[in-house]
């Protein structure tokens, strides 16, 4: 790693002054400043305060320094307030919750929804599983540190309670108002870590629902609650890190997922016009902390376009960043991990690649439109194959159809799920889980489905038919 | 039973509250509390079981302990007589010998946010500072604050501050961070902390061992420091420059705010800084959060507008993908519109072609404008793309590109013949008010190169009853008038058809106003018609020029990392706006007296306003006196002073008598602009009923202007004081014309 040494100097730039060993180490020890050691810095402390009070006048814009909230509360997707907390108790009642609510529904489309105010009031929420969690404030706060705090607390929620979800946090009301106290006093922050944090939440989490074999469609990542997803049933990750005194039988377990975000578009003629794949390798460790944790990578991989390593295409990524806990010593020579997390949920690493893709795609779509001028009639054959390996499933799959605004009627039959037809939409929705086996699905192509609809005002070559977006 | 009120739900908590079997059973009791808590959650007054909560805060059960205080913490201010109650068991609790219920109950006690608690909450909090334990002294040390705000505007305690100040040195890193923040509300008055060298310094020191939210704080706390040489300036930089690769965005950031603060001198450092923001600017940009993303990209943006080609090599990372919200879409297109440059011009333009075609209406016309934009300087690529969309003939894509053609017409005419080209055909897809608007004044503007122009006009003519935008009307009489003058054959009957229309039938005001107006100017003949409506227009490549003026990083650099982005710089100057005048309600008179004279320059008219207190001058406003009356005393009174003033070039009479009025002189009679030669009679009363008259005499030939000023009671020092007022208004006025 570059160690960046700033030099005043124009035309120098990075380059360091040789010998001067400059670059950041421990600087006021070699400037030979006494800082506040001994007892009469406490004196000069204080007499410096009055004197700099010029000093300050200088920079009004800079003045405010406080980076703190008002009030913190989770709503639930329709607007019911889950959980609220006035920290400060200097900005308005408990019906900010509804203002807010209101503001987020009536906003102009053109608006973004990140950052509303109302007086000098201002609203930052993120939006996490369905829930909105929202501060106010009334100072000119880092967006930056205020919307990573949000998300931090939706993964700390979603650690001690389990998963994060309406039904989670309204069971476990007392356990969250027991994490907000202790994360942020009087507004500010005082800490995040799930380890210092554990000290001090005496609250046991109140898990949702035993695990049973008939409950088998709502497990996903981590087994985490999800609606749609049917995979091997292993609730086992949705338990809280904080596991209940009474159990002895506390499992050392380890959960690695990896996630990957694949938006592609697709010309209409088939070839690829843009793929960015976004993945990242997601950890929820139970292991009691301290324990060291090694993740080994294939030896094959490369990061980079120009890297190579192993005798084959390898695989190959643009870009990585890792969590900051994770030791990179082994990287480069075995490509080894060494990481020693705390409790709960991280993400270890997020990679990104994007243009050319070492493997196919998971789908293949197989589109063909047909147009008849004489009636106005449109008919869209959608033909879409599946192309993991043959032991993988592809989950919640759904394929959505815009349709322009000229559509009159429509009628669809798709070879899986129920023909359907009706007043025009803006947008038909299909959705199927995938097997990929050629064993249930001969001939590996999926379903094809006919959509026509009649009375179009306009030429069909407009409507953006070749814009589809996948989740895996 | 429980029904929807909460009456029945608070009778029915307070029995089981007071039930002693409950009581008696430590998880039924601690389930009563937790429902009482779920029901203040939903907003339910449970204020009544207030008594019944204190004595279930004398418990052993910490879990049972922390529930009842987040419950007293809430309704404390409406209960303040019973909470009193409650402080017994805090104090206790205070002196617990486990510090984590030290520390509950000390952050509860200052929580309680009712009148009358600061004197129980003092020693409290004394104590807490001295505590060996660092999880007390954090809360002891943001207990401050509270007591301090609790006080209101209560004297600072100086003993407390310079303890606090000392607890800067504490082991403990998230005790100094809460004494930085305690410090900084306790001085609110005095500007807040300060932060002098030892103190940057050690906070320097102490950065790597805070976590990633003490470091953004604290990052935000050395803005305010100003190192003393520019070597202890790149030693700071060098030490924080590890921040800038930390992994939370919120630290990279603050980190890179800083040295864009700290370095204001030095430019190149800042390009440097920015550069290596970029990478963590663009990971967030493709970040899962949205938020986080929306909060980068106008960041982004920011950077755009003074380093232009700043992200021109990522263009691809701000293609949008098919599932992102509206609001992340519309912002990067608008960052695609900043980053083209000749590489990625076609790219990207292409790119947008497609969103062109998007399902959101909205969304579509973003793009269509967003190509407008670029076409500014890559004209013809783009009115190629413009025209082929016209081929869609979607309406609303077909409005927009026609708005966006009639901009483009204006400010880069080069583009007018391809433009004119495309227009034909275009009328049949346009229904809203603005397409129609800019189509009417294409077609008028430059009738004479598209054939059908009268035409199409003619069936908006036609139309006409059945219009329903008075704004149309008005620029289909403009643009017709226009046609006519070039085409005179192909529209006279039209044109009278619509004047005849607008001036007989015409319900709205403005359009049968302007009607009128252009029928009296036909009156006047065609040569005076030609003259008013095609007169030399404005230069359009001014305003070209100024949007593309690049603002340097010091004008944003104080913004980095806060809201203004994020709302944009617009938005955000109304809402402070807002904000200032709740604040600062009574000061506003002053200041927007002081700003909206134009006439007068600010710092002159300070000037003219101190006067009158230094000579003891102090005319009346708005004394009218009539002309008979002036002309009365004025023949009555000898002339008690006269001077000349030096004087250039033609009076203009309303300025004058406007920047008279502002030191309250009234005029009473003048002369017409350019009149030789120029005379003004001017009168003035003070606070003792003296009167001023005065006449100014202007003769063409001298250059200066001649002053003469009679007075009804002979005061010589106030009448000195009237004879600079009035100089320094001459001057000005003559200073403001050359």
């Amino acid at each position: 790693m570059r160690r960046g040494c700033w030099e005043g100097k124009a035309g120098q730039g990075w380059a360091g002054k040789a010998g001067q060993g400059r670059a950041g180490a421990g600087f006021p020890a070699v400037r030979g400043e006494s800082l506040l050691e001994g007892q009469p810095t406490r004196v000069l402390l204080f007499r410096g305060r009055r004197a700099g009070q010029a000093q300050l006048l200088l920079s009004p814009g800079l003045l405010s320094r406080k980076a703190m909230i008002s009030q913190f509360f989770i709503l639930s997707s329709k607007g019911d307030p889950l959980i609220y907390k006035d920290f400060r108790g200097d900005c308005g009642g408990r019906d900010v919750a509804e203002l807010f609510y209101r503001k987020l529904t009536g906003l102009p489309g053109d608006e973004s929804p990140v950052v509303m105010h109302h007086g000098d009031r201002h609203f930052i929420h993120v939006r996490h599983s369905g829930l909105y969690l929202v501060a106010t404030t009334s100072e000119n706060i880092s967006p930056f540190s205020l919307l990573e705090l949000l998300s931090r607390l939706a993964t700390l929620l979603g650690d001690y309670c389990g998963s994060l979800g309406e039904g989670t946090i309204s069971r476990n009301v007392a356990l969250v108002y027991e994490l907000l106290d202790e994360v942020l006093d009087y507004g500010y922050v005082q800490t995040t870590s799930t380890e210092m944090l554990r000290n001090f939440i005496q609250t046991e989490a109140v898990v949702s629902k035993p695990f049973s074999l008939f409950d088998l469609s709502s497990v996903g990542l981590f087994g985490a609650e999800t609606q749609q997803s049917k995979v091997a049933p292993s609730s086992a990750a949705s338990r809280p890190v904080l596991s209940s005194r009474s159990d002895q039988s506390q499992k050392n377990e380890v959960f690695l997922d990896v996630v990957e975000r694949l938006s592609v578009l697709i010309a209409s003629n088939g070839s690829l016009l843009k793929v960015d794949v976004q993945g990242e390798i997601r950890l929820k460790s139970f292991l009691p902390s301290g324990s060291e944790m090694r993740i080994g990578l294939t030896e094959e991989f490369c990061v980079g376009k120009s890297e190579l390593r192993g005798y084959g295409p390898g695989i190959r990524v643009d870009e990585v960043s890792f969590h900051s806990s994770v030791h990179l010593d082994e990287f480069e020579s075995h490509r080894i991990l060494r990481l020693q997390p705390p409790q709960g949920e991280l993400t270890v690493m997020r990679y990104q690649l994007s243009d050319d893709l070492p493997s196919p795609l998971p789908f293949r779509l197989f589109p063909s439109v047909q147009w008849d001028r004489g009636s106005g009639r449109l008919q869209v054959y959608l033909k879409l194959r599946c192309d993991l390996p043959p032991k993988s499933q592809a989950l919640n799959v759904r394929l959505h159809l815009p349709l322009p605004r000229g559509v009159v009627r429509w009628t669809s039959r798709a070879s899986l799920g129920l023909p359907a037809k009706g007043p025009p939409p803006r947008l038909l929705l299909w959705g199927w889980a995938l097997p990929a086996s050629p064993l249930n699905f001969p001939g590996t192509h999926a379903p094809a489905s006919r959509s026509a609809s009649s009375g179009w005002r306009s030429d069909p070559a407009a409507t953006p038919t070749h814009t589809s977006g996948c989740d895996t | 039973m429980p029904y929807l009120g909460s009456e029945d739900v608070v009778k029915e908590l307070k029995k089981a509250l007071c039930n002693p079997h409950i009581q008696a059973d430590r998880l039924r009791y601690r389930n009563v509390i937790q429902r009482v808590i779920r029901h203040m959650t939903q907003g339910l007054d449970m204020s009544g079981v207030f008594m019944e909560m204190v004595k279930a805060s004398a418990t052993v059960d910490i879990v049972q302990k922390k529930l009842v205080y987040l419950y007293m913490c809430t309704y404390a201010p409406l209960k303040p007589d019973l909470a009193l109650l409650a402080i017994n068991t805090l104090c206790k609790d205070c002196s617990d010998p486990n510090p984590m219920v030290r520390g509950l109950a000390l952050r509860s006690m200052c929580s309680l946010r009712m009148p009358g608690v600061q004197e129980y909450i003092q020693q409290p909090i004394l104590n807490g500072l001295r505590d060996k334990a660092s999880y007390v002294r954090r809360v002891a040390v943001l207990g401050c604050a509270k007591m301090h705000n609790l006080h209101g505007d209560s004297e600072v305690d100086g003993a407390l501050v310079n303890e606090l100040y000392s607890l800067l040195r504490d082991q403990d890193p998230i005790v100094v961070v809460n004494c930085l923040r305690s410090l900084e509300e306790i001085l609110k008055q005095e500007g807040g902390v300060v932060i002098n060298k030892p103190i940057a310094h050690h906070l320097l020191n102490r950065m790597s061992k805070l976590d990633q939210w003490g470091q953004a704080e604290v990052l935000n706390f050395l803005l305010r420091y100003q190192p003393r040489s520019e070597e202890e300036l790149f030693d700071i930089l060098n030490l924080l420059d590890s921040f800038l690769k930390s992994s939370s965005p919120g630290v990279v950031m603050g980190a890179a705010k800083l040295f864009l603060i700290l370095a204001k001198k030095f430019p190149h450092v800042q390009t440097d800084v920015l550069m290596q923001v970029k990478g963590p600017l663009l990971a967030a940009c493709s970040s899962e959060s949205r938020e986080l993303c929306f909060a980068a990209l106008c960041h982004v943006r920011q950077i755009l507008h003074s380093l232009p080609g700043h992200f021109s090599s990522h263009y691809k990372k701000f293609f949008c993908s098919y599932s992102e919200p509206h609001y992340i879409k519309l912002q990067k297109v608008e960052v695609l519109c900043e980053l083209v440059n000749d590489e990625n011009v076609q790219q990207v333009l292409e790119e947008l072609r497609g969103y062109c075609t998007d399902v959101s209406a909205d969304f579509a016309q973003a793009a269509v404008f967003a190509i407008g934009g670029i076409a500014r300087t890559y004209t013809d690529q783009c009115v190629q793309i413009l025209t082929e969309l016209l081929g869609l003939r979607q309406e609303h894509i077909t409005t927009v590109v026609v708005q966006t053609f009639r901009d483009l017409v204006w400010l880069c005419p080069q583009c007018t013949e391809a433009v004119c080209q495309a227009l034909p055909g275009c009328e049949e897809h346009i229904q809203d008010s603005e397409g129609k608007q800019a189509l009417i004044w294409l077609l008028g503007i430059h009738g004479e190169r598209i054939p059908n122009a009268p035409y199409v006009l003619e069936d908006f003519v036609e139309n006409v009853k059945s219009e329903t935008f008075p704004a149309v009307k008005m620029e289909l009489l403009t643009a017709l008038l226009r046609l006519f003058l070039s085409r005179p054959a192909e529209c006279q009957d039209t044109l009278g058809r619509l004047l005849h229309y607008c001036i007989e039938e015409e319900k709205d005001m403005a359009v049968r106003d302007r009607g009128l107006f252009y029928y009296r100017l036909l009156l006047a003949g065609v040569d005076e018609v030609k003259w008013i409506l095609c007169s030399p227009k404005s230069d359009p490549s001014l305003g070209l020029l100024e949007d593309q003026a690049e603002r340097p990083v010091n004008s944003w650099a104080s913004d980095f990392n806060t809201l203004v982005p994020v709302y944009g710089k617009a938005r955000w100057a109304t809402i402070s706006k807002c904000r200032g005048v709740e604040h600062h309600g009574p000061e506003l008179p002053n200041a927007s007296c002081a700003t909206s004279g134009p006439l007068v320059p600010a710092e002159n008219k300070e000037r003219v306003q101190d006067l009158p207190d230094s000579g003891a001058l102090m005319l009346v406003p708005n004394r009218q006196l009539t002309a008979e009356c002036f002309e009365k005393t004025w023949l009555s009174l000898k002339v008690a002073h006269q001077q000349v003033f030096p004087w250039q070039g033609m009076v203009h009479p309303d300025t004058l008598q406007m920047a008279l009025q502002v030191v309250n002189i009234q005029t009473i009679a003048m002369s017409r602009a350019g009149a030789q030669p120029w005379k003004a009679y001017l009168s003035a009363q003070d606070d003792t009923g003296c009167l001023f008259l005065t006449e100014l005499l202007l003769e063409p030939e001298n250059l200066e202007m001649q002053v003469s000023v009679k007075q009804s009671k002979t005061r010589t020092e106030t009448l000195h004081s009237f004879i600079s007022v009035l100089e320094t208004v001459i001057g000005t006025i003559g200073d403001f014309k050359s």
